[in-house]
């Protein structure tokens, strides 16, 4: 049944999104809202958030807030995510789903356009990380479900500014759970294949990309059942667990571009 | 910083700023586009839109103009653009809101009616109108003016939007409503796309008890005998006829009228399953022959033993039988489809679908689906709409080179001669002299067009080439 909070035994969690108008996260939080849960919405463009909100909203979640707010900017991270978990009344999960592809070509001829990939996807979710990290770990409960990818898993001609960031992220993350697995504290690693989403549109071949519905139920069931790093689609950790095999002395030879 | 060392080779590469993460690279891929017909297709640039506000930055500097599209659904080329833009809305299906107290529900103009299917059943509510297939968009509705089995007593779709916003390729956003903008609300409703971009719209949703329908199937021969049990059945809610087409002598114009009407009683209102029925490749072109339609036609008046059958359904085969084998478009082959779907006013309802059915019969091509049914008076809203009192009849042809295009050009000039008209969101035929006859009120609304949006549809039936800056219409 999908009739919302009022047909679900279901107890609401209090989320908060960073990075909430990713098409992965929308699709998230559409399940979240659809069974009655607790929202914080954070995202940079007002427009964008916006209409997330009223979805959310229109779908059943039991409360939902929101900030706009430019991610890369770390030194605000700290009140942000004060006001967003005092708005929540506490927190059992943060999703952090922000992140961008960049355009490698650029990333390529300017370390300008690098310097902005690597920040948006490793400096600022170090970021807010270490913060909901130390104020989770103090109260001995929490998920920080984080989205990484399997570009990280192996450097790649074709992506490789982007997958160091993620490769970055998803050494943060493993050591980050390490360190607070004790205090009672669970991170969750998702590592998405490519997603049809808006930032994959454009690649070629998208067309077969996961549908990001499905990817979304694999997520929301693997934050509420706990899970250390998730492939996401599932065959994701069987090709990378190949592609990490080659020897790289064979790998620079294939040109493995898309993905 | 760029530093020289780093500079590629060709040095007449143009550095483009430092990369923001605002400017997501609009995508446009180029693709051959068909729509449910699969007759024509043609190559457009396709742009997905995922957010409102993005609309005027993914039209900028486009060329050969623009076109907004929803599911693709349409039969023929309202929904295509040769050479230009198609502006795809489907990732723009938020909901943005929903008064549970008038079932009024506001939501992005890309959702699909399944998905507010999805969304209403559960809490009671369901379409106030719904087309054959749950796979249009909200959009695509109303730019269609779509029609249901209870157009008697709920009129087309437009009847139940009470307000949308448009917007314009110049950036104007129009609240349309039937008191504001009345003209851009009129022009749009069956406007086919052509009067801007539908951001978002409102749709009075009806309550339902149950997704139960109680259901009623009575055969019928001859139309004497369907226009009888219109009559005998004038208060049901839903009806609609299958026919059969291909029979002749006894069997002419025998069928099944389906009846139904929303379960009173309080059941089950959970969403529907996924259909999981794919049509997996296309048909050969012999698939479809006289002998296999006949051959489906006999085992569809027969399904139902009983010459009068009543019982309770699922909405689900009620509505949308054909939903359930997602691409049945292919058993057509890659030729596809054509369908012929005309309206003719009650004076000459009976004589000419007679007329028209005969005409069929002589050209030798067997429709695998006819559906007949009957059109109210409550009249529609929109400047373009298709309905108008009388019969509605809809067929499907294979097609077969050398036969399916005269025998169009035929019926469309009978639909002409009789008074009615055709459906422009199924048609690939019509010529600018038919399209002309029917809407005569066209020129009217070529004023409301958006001068930078054109379909391949609008250049057919009204003879003009898209310019840049607005249509000219060279027909009469």
């Amino acid at each position: 049944m999908s009739a919302g909070k009022a047909s679900t035994a279901h107890t609401p969690k209090r989320i908060l999104v960073l990075g909430a108008t990713s098409g992965i996260a929308e699709a998230c939080i559409r399940s979240w809202a659809e069974r009655g849960d607790m929202l914080y919405l954070v995202g940079r463009t007002a427009s964008k958030v916006g209409v997330v909100v009223d979805d959310a909203r229109v779908r059943g979640a039991a409360f939902v807030d929101s900030a706009v707010a430019d991610l890369d900017d770390t030194a605000a991270h700290p009140q942000l995510l004060a006001h967003a978990i005092n708005s929540l009344g506490g927190l059992d999960v943060a999703f952090v789903a922000m992140g961008t592809m960049g355009e490698q070509a650029q990333s390529e001829r300017s370390f300008d356009a690098a310097d902005a990939v690597l920040h948006n996807n490793f400096i600022a979710p170090a970021s807010l990380l270490t913060w909901l990290a130390n104020y989770c770990a103090q109260r001995h409960t929490g998920t920080l479900a984080v989205i990484s990818s399997v570009a990280g898993e192996r450097g790649r001609k074709s992506n490789y500014v982007y997958g160091s960031a993620k490769a970055g992220l998803t050494a943060f993350l493993s050591g980050l759970r390490n360190r607070i697995d004790r205090e009672g504290v669970r991170v969750l690693t998702i590592l998405p294949g490519p997603v049809k989403t808006a930032m994959t549109e454009s690649m070629k071949g998208s067309e077969k990309f996961a549908d990001v519905n499905k990817v979304a139920a694999t997520i929301v069931g693997a934050i509420d059942k706990g899970g250390d790093v998730l492939y996401v689609p599932g065959i994701w950790k069987i090709i990378m667990g190949v592609i990490k095999l080659i020897p790289e002395s064979v790998f620079k030879k294939l040109s493995l571009g898309a993905e | 910083m760029v530093y020289p060392w780093s500079m590629p080779a060709t040095d007449d590469l143009q550095f483009p700023p430092a990369f923001t993460s605002e400017t997501e690279p609009a995508f446009t891929g180029k693709a051959p586009l068909e729509s449910w017909g699969r007759y024509p297709n043609y190559n457009a640039n396709v742009v997905s839109l995922h957010w409102q506000g993005d609309y005027p930055r993914v039209i900028d500097g486009v060329h050969h103009g623009v076109l907004p599209v929803g599911l693709g659904r349409s039969y023929g080329d309202v929904g295509l653009l040769k050479d230009g833009t198609l502006v795809k809305t489907t990732a723009m299906n938020r909901l943005l809101a929903f008064d549970a107290e008038t079932g009024v529900l506001t939501a992005e103009s890309g959702i699909s009616l399944a998905e507010i299917l999805d969304f209403s059943v559960p809490r009671g509510f369901f379409l106030p109108v719904t087309p054959g297939t749950k796979y249009v968009t909200l959009g695509g509705a109303i730019a269609n003016d779509v029609h249901g089995k209870n157009h008697e007593g709920a009129g087309s779709f437009g009847n139940h939007v009470p307000a949308f916003e448009l917007v314009r390729s110049d950036g104007t956003r129009l609240l349309c409503t039937p008191t504001e903008n009345p003209d851009f609300y009129a022009a749009t409703i069956g406007g086919m796309g052509l009067t801007g971009l539908i951001s978002w719209a409102q749709l009075r949703l009806k309550p339902i008890a149950s997704r139960l329908i109680d259901y009623e199937g009575i055969q019928f021969h001859g139309i004497d005998e369907f226009i009888a049990i219109k009559k005998q059945y004038a208060n049901v809610e839903y009806t609609v006829a299958w026919l059969d087409c291909v029979s002749t002598g006894r069997n002419f114009a025998r069928g099944v009228y389906m009846l139904g009407e929303h379960a009173k009683e309080p059941g089950e209102l959970k969403s529907s399953p996924e259909p999981k029925l794919v049509f997996p490749i296309d048909a050969p072109a012999f698939a479809l022959n006289k002998l296999s339609i006949t051959a489906f036609n006999t085992l569809f008046f027969h399904k139902q033993i009983k010459s009068h059958v009543k019982t309770q359904q699922d909405y689900e085969p009620f509505f949308y039988p054909l939903d359930k084998v997602l691409h049945w478009n292919r058993m057509y082959g890659k030729r596809g489809l054509v369908q012929f779907q005309f309206a003719l006013p009650w004076e000459t309802s009976k004589e000419g679908t007679i007329a028209m059915l005969q005409e069929i019969t002589k050209s030798g091509l067997a429709s695998f689906l006819a559906v007949l049914k009957t059109f109210g008076d409550v009249p529609s809203l929109g400047m373009m709409s298709f309905p108008m009192p009388g019969f509605m009849f809809a067929l499907d042809f294979p097609i077969k080179p050398g036969i399916t295009m005269p025998l169009m050009q035929r019926l469309g000039d009978m639909t002409k001669e009789y008074g009615g008209r055709l459906y422009s969101a199924k048609d690939a035929c019509m010529t600018p002299d038919q399209f002309q006859a029917f809407y005569p009120q066209w020129e009217k609304f070529a004023r409301f067009k958006d001068p930078a949006i054109t379909s391949s549809f609008w250049e057919r039936v009204v003879g003009a080439s898209f310019t840049g800056r607005s249509v000219r219409t060279v027909g009469r």
